[in-house]
């Protein structure tokens, strides 16, 4: 089946490698916030260098990180590995901060109750700390994921297939057809994304609803 | 590996010269500066707007949210695509990259300036209004300066986005550091592509730090408490 000149069978595999290249390291970098971002916000001396360290990793540009990443971590500059490790990096500066605030906005007197009824300091963390910020951390874990999706596509530049290589195909040959269906389908993919984790912040927070209703 | 890039960042021969390193570094700071400048003079007014009145806030949260997802390589090629074989000269190589550039620059800016004006203290706006200010001077003497820390921050990430958007033009054509990276996988000269992101990370560093600087002198003292955190 084609579309606008382009085969979607093709499109189809590259939406598949693009959604893991930017999937993978959404989960990668959330694992690596949430303790960061604890410690942030838990050990004062610790704050400054912690976030303004991981909000400088959001300055360098991706092409810059893809293109040098192979050099630090000694791998093929055609690695989707530097693509992972890239995105990662980034999520990392994205969601640190939000992690910070969100278990920064938990109000004490819910940490005291906790506290009160004998809950250690690991699962006080785990069973009301971690989902009472669970809204905080979405809101920057959707901004991530949408963020991700649109800078993957960066990496066609150096040749890592995904749906960026449609752009570059298109631009090769003077064609818009590709170009289209690729925009389309990279738009299309951060929606997924973003109602993917819409929805699993509703299943996750559901006294929200019922204070709602 | 280290070694050949410091050797190829070391080289006086690429510092000089029309295409070296000091003329693209300007190159690209040139460029990044007026589309930082076109996509302000968008989104700095209607950002006050909003922020001001709080009319169409819902439409250009979701807008500013929409707009992330559009992939900036995507939209460079559909420019130039469309914008190349209707432009002759200098202006063929530089007018669609800019005009992708400054699109792209304002949503950030946007929501720094709706969610700064948002975000003042109704106590300091009531106190104006009791004052007698009219609302444009309530504007400008409380609200703007009140907001400053984020739209400083809007700014900042508007620079940033800008810059490495930038990068990415090079390979439509557009001056700047992108053309070692771009040039340098041409050639297959992975010295020359390290060496060129090597400058853009550390322009990009240092373009941030002048803009953190900056605000430091800007905003009103009596605001930056609050906004550390």
């Amino acid at each position: 089946m084609t579309a606008l000149g382009t085969d979607l069978g093709e499109v189809a595999g590259f939406a598949a490698q693009h959604a893991y290249l930017a999937g993978v390291p959404l989960l990668l970098g959330l694992l690596i916030s949430l303790p960061l971002g604890w410690v942030a916000l838990r050990r004062r001396w610790l704050t400054p260098p912690v976030i303004v360290g991981t909000g400088l990793l959001y300055t360098i540009p991706s092409l810059a990180l893809f293109v040098l990443l192979p050099g630090i971590l000694g791998t093929q500059i055609l690695d989707p590995i530097n693509v992972v490790v890239a995105m990662t990096l980034y999520t990392i500066a994205l969601l640190t901060r939000t992690v910070a605030d969100g278990l920064g906005s938990v109000p004490d007197h819910v940490r005291q109750a906790a506290t009160a009824m004998g809950y250690g300091p690991l699962r006080r963390f785990w069973a009301v700390e971690l989902p009472m910020a669970v809204p905080v951390i979405s809101a920057g874990l959707r901004v991530a994921a949408v963020s991700n999706v649109s800078m993957v596509s960066v990496a066609a530049l150096i040749g890592v297939s995904q749906l960026g290589l449609l752009f570059t195909d298109g631009f090769s040959r003077s064609a818009m057809g590709p170009i289209v269906v690729g925009v389309l389908a990279c738009v299309l993919l951060a929606l997924l994304f973003d109602l993917l984790i819409l929805t699993l912040t509703r299943l996750l927070t559901p006294w929200l609803r019922a204070a709602r209703t | 590996m280290i070694a050949t890039i410091w050797a190829w960042l070391s080289d006086p021969t690429n510092w000089s010269g029309s295409g070296g390193i000091l003329a693209q570094a300007l190159e690209h700071l040139r460029l990044s500066g007026i589309a930082l400048l076109a996509a302000a003079l968008v989104a700095v007014p209607i950002g006050l707007y909003v922020g001001h009145t709080g009319r169409g806030r819902v439409v250009l949260v979701n807008a500013v949210s929409a707009f992330r997802a559009i992939p900036s390589l995507g939209v460079l090629f559909i420019a130039a695509l469309l914008l190349l074989p209707r432009l002759r000269g200098d202006l063929a190589f530089e007018l669609p990259s800019l005009i992708v550039l400054a699109t792209l620059g304002i949503p950030p800016i946007l929501s720094g300036v709706y969610a700064g004006i948002g975000q003042v203290d109704p106590a300091a706006r009531d106190a104006a209004r009791g004052m007698g200010m009219t609302s444009w001077q309530q504007l400008w003497q409380v609200e703007v300066p009140c907001a400053l820390p984020l739209i400083f921050s809007g700014l900042r990430s508007s620079m940033m986005q800008i810059i490495a958007t930038a990068t990415i033009a090079a390979v439509v054509g557009l001056g700047g550091l992108g053309r070692f990276l771009i040039d340098g996988q041409a050639n297959r000269a992975y010295d020359e592509m390290a060496g060129g992101a090597l400058l853009v990370a550390a322009l990009a560093l240092l373009i941030d730090l002048v803009g953190a600087l900056l605000q430091r002198f800007v905003v009103s003292p009596g605001l930056t408490p609050a906004t550390r955190r």
